[in-house]
């Protein structure tokens, strides 16, 4: 993957701007020695690392728009950075650029019951939201895997979804407004605390910007009366090709469950071996939880296995209690780190219309084959994001590009059967020379456009979601 | 003119010297635009639908009714429920996908099921040089690039011609019903239905019609209404008798029924439901009608009564609807948003051939 080449003006300055940050903030807001600017070298796609020119460490949206404006006025580039948990490198720092971190920023400002909302610091973490307010019987819905750890600077910033966007969406669907600062340091209001914000949706252009627009220093956020209770039932297919039938006839049928996780058999055998969830030797495994009073539960569950029985389930568990809960979604939840056991891997983040998805989990079993790898798939089946993940030897050379190749490949298989190249992790450093695949030059050019209004020195996020080659002309401007 | 291809539309654009009036059905547009008129209605038809994936993608042009016929026969709708405005605001005409998409259209269900805005999934347009832009697709979570897909949504045709847009649905529920407390002061009203808002009963909608009740709506599996009926019926039973409505009160309340034919001006306020009642207290309207829990209030005022300068400073926005007067249509942007507005139709429309007051 290449990267631009440092600005060696800046380079050349970097005392006199450090002198200028450290003359601006407080004492421990400013990070330039290399020792600890390490730990910010990289986010989680740990494969590209580099230092960065300094880490800001701010703790007020006026410290946010102090960096900002002075980095600004020095023609310095901005990283800005959650809690560092992106999977596609959109935190990934460059050498002449320094990273603006929101982690001490993570305060409740505001919480109201009656108009269902919570304003927070962007750099809370999104379990921590939830936390907030779960006592009183509400939660954020947004649940991104990596919800004990992310931000929700990072979540706006990818427009974060989970396992239970099927029912209540991503993170577009449940931001109401947020403070952003602008590259030139002006603090904007965008939205609030109300539903409907008038004018253009600048709000919705903002979420999923990854970081190209502004940086967000606090947000507004929908939040929802808890459910009365939830229950998931596991189930087992004969084929990939029926479970996914399986999936289209339970969403035609009228229920909206809450998640509908799918596994295939190289992630339930990688699963069992790892976690013991005692999952059912089967070719694809569902998981679908539903929500409400025991009442609704078991009536929504009686009409699933209605639906699930005409496709012959070689497997139908439903759970009866906490414990039995606990050991269906044990398997789901430790696939990851079971994959972690077979090797290094890659996580994908394609997104496919829900009808593609035997064809599409064939082809990318044929795909896989000709590269002499392993892949096992786990994803969201209720709303087509799938996560394949192709499992390689880190320490052999020439493995990780083999593995990238076909990361590729199979998103490019997503697109040309009418999905895309990223769900919720974002295109990043990861997916940007793909870009190409799924746009044109002129769809690229309009997104480029909103980039050029909002930072027009084009200083945010460097080198991130587009093609270098159509950033080229901006980026030297 | 009125093309039939979006590459037609493309040219016509690319070549217009002048103004352009973009329109679909003519039903919604709020502020008069000169220019020559562009009809979208050679742009019809559906162009996927796929009832197991839950997706929709249709031409701009493409007249909502049909649309719902189409929906309708595998029992499924749009999931954020189109107000029809044209008895508030006299016109005659179908109404487009196109406009729809272009006014962020969206009802009762709001609160519930999202706006406009967040069932669609997908468009394609031709922005003010043009050029044809596409962005989102067909599938419901896809964060590949900038989201122009929201920009469009709401933005009144000053970016862009729409021409195809995708729609993620939602199946028709078996049934619904709807419970109503009358006699009802806005301000205990509004607290009722936030009360009903803050319960795990999924209410899909929550609206005070003074002088006829406070409505609240559920929708679902029968077992499962009737079970969050009664629920909710003991939760509220603090704020009166709460009955079963007799009529579905719904439609009237989407399409501001009781100002259609009333002489006045028409404003929608957005606001925080907590803070609804007092506003209007404030501004003695000849008639309010509260949506969204409250936090959509519709109002009958004086021809001419200058709302925004009577609320001042306030959280929220308000849009004059319909009216004679020479006040601005929509809500005065801060600066810096104003800015922002300004730069994207610099970008998108640099010959400024859609024109209007947003």
């Amino acid at each position: 993957m290449d990267m631009p080449l440092p600005d060696a003006s800046v380079i050349a300055r970097r005392s006199r701007i450090l002198a200028r940050l450290a003359a601006a903030l407080p004492a421990d807001a400013l990070i330039s020695d290399p020792v600890e600017t390490r730990a910010y070298e990289c986010d989680a796609l740990t494969a590209y690392r580099c230092l960065p020119l300094a880490v800001t460490l701010p703790r007020t949206t006026t410290e946010v728009a102090t960096i900002l404006r002075l980095c600004h006025e020095e023609g310095v580039k901005v990283i800005p950075r959650g809690a560092g948990t992106s999977l596609a490198g959109g935190s990934l720092p460059t050498a002449d650029a320094v990273v603006l971190g929101v982690a001490r920023m993570n305060a409740v400002l505001e919480t109201d019951y009656p108009n269902r909302f919570i304003r927070v610091q962007s750099g809370r973490t999104n379990l921590s939201v939830t936390g907030a307010v779960e006592a009183d019987g509400f939660f954020y819905a947004p649940d991104p895997s990596s919800q004990l750890a992310c931000a929700i600077a990072g979540n706006i910033g990818m427009n974060s979804g989970g396992a239970h966007c099927l029912k209540y969406g991503v993170t577009t669907n449940n931001l109401l407004g947020v403070t952003m600062v602008t590259m030139q340091g002006d603090i904007l209001q965008i939205g609030g605390p109300f539903l409907d914000a008038g004018g253009l949706d600048l709000l919705g252009v903002i979420c999923g910007s990854e970081g190209q627009l502004g940086v967000v220093t606090e947000a507004w956020l929908r939040i929802l009366p808890k459910p009365e209770g939830a229950r998931p039932v596991l189930m087992g297919f004969a084929s990939n090709e029926v479970a996914g039938a399986c999936v289209s006839d339970i969403i035609k049928g009228g229920l909206l469950p809450v998640a509908i996780e799918f596994m295939d058999r190289p992630c339930i055998e990688a699963t069992e071996a790892f976690a013991h969830a005692g999952y059912p030797d089967c070719e694809a495994l569902l998981i679908i939880e539903v929500e409400g009073s025991p009442a609704e539960i078991d009536d929504q569950l009686a009409r699933i296995k209605t639906i699930a029985q005409r496709h012959n389930p070689v497997a139908y568990r439903e759970s009866r209690s906490e414990e039995e809960a606990k050991r269906i979604w044990l398997g789901r939840k430790s696939a990851f780190g079971a994959m972690g056991q077979m090797g290094d891997y890659i996580c994908l983040d394609g997104t496919i219309p829900v009808s593609e998805l035997a064809h599409v989990l064939r082809r990318i079993g044929e795909l896989t084959a000709s590269y002499g790898l392993r892949v096992a798939n786990v994803f969201h089946a209720g709303d087509g994001n799938m996560h394949p993940l192709i499992i390689f030897d880190a320490n052999k050379p020439g493995d990780l590009e083999l593995a990238e190749a076909l990361g590729a490949d199979i998103l490019r298989l997503c697109v040309e059967v009418g999905g895309c190249l990223t769900g919720e992790h974002g295109v990043g450093v990861e997916k940007r020379d793909l870009m190409h695949v799924q746009f044109t030059r002129d769809d690229m050019e309009a997104q480029l456009r909103v980039k050029d209004v909002f930072d027009p020195d084009w200083l945010l996020n460097p080198a991130k979601v587009f093609p270098l080659d159509v950033t080229a002309s901006r980026r030297v401007a | 003119m009125q093309p039939d291809t979006e590459a037609a539309l493309a040219s016509l654009i690319a070549g217009a010297s002048g103004k352009i009036a973009v329109t679909g059905g003519g039903t919604r547009r709020l502020d008069a635009v000169a220019g020559e008129p562009l009809s979208t209605a050679g742009l019809t038809g559906i162009t996927l639908y796929e009832p197991g994936a839950l997706t929709l993608v249709v031409q701009a042009g493409t007249p909502l009714d049909v649309i719902e016929t189409t929906l309708t026969t595998e029992n499924q709708r749009l999931p954020f429920e189109v107000p029809d405005l044209r008895g508030l605001l006299g016109r005659s005409g179908n109404s487009t996908i196109g406009g729809t998409v272009a006014a962020n259209a969206s009802g009762p269900r709001r609160i519930q099921a999202g706006a406009c805005r967040d069932s669609l999934i997908g468009v394609r347009f031709v922005d003010g040089t043009g050029t044809v832009v596409k962005n989102g697709g067909r599938v419901m979570k896809n964060v590949t690039g900038i989201d122009l897909v929201k920009l469009m949504a709401g933005s009144q045709g000053r970016l862009g011609v729409l021409t195809e847009v995708a729609f993620k649905l939602l199946p028709v529920p078996e049934t619904a019903a709807t419970l109503v407390l009358h006699g009802l002061d806005d301000a205990t009203a509004i607290t009722a239905l936030s009360s009903a808002l803050t319960s795990p009963f999924d209410v899909s909608g929550a609206a005070h019609w003074p002088g006829h009740g406070t409505f609240i709506r559920i929708e679902g599996f029968a077992t499962s209404v009737a079970y969050r009926s009664a629920e909710l019926q003991r939760r509220l039973a603090g704020f009166g008798t709460v009955d079963a409505a007799a009529d579905d009160p719904w439609p009237a309340i989407r399409d501001v029924a009781p100002f259609h034919g009333a002489a006045g001006d028409v404003w929608r306020l957005s606001t925080t439901p907590s803070q609804a009642p007092a506003l209007v207290a404030r501004l003695a309207p000849r008639q309010a009608l509260y949506d969204w829990g409250g936090g959509l209030v519709w109002l009958l005022t004086d021809e001419g009564f200058d709302l925004r300068a009577a609320l001042g400073p306030f959280a929220g926005h308000a849009t004059l609807i319909r009216s004679h007067s020479a006040l601005p249509t929509f809500h005065p942007e801060p600066a810096p948003i104003a800015a922002l507005t300004r730069g994207l139709r610099a970008k998108f429309d640099p010959r400024g051939l859609f024109a209007g007051a947003l």
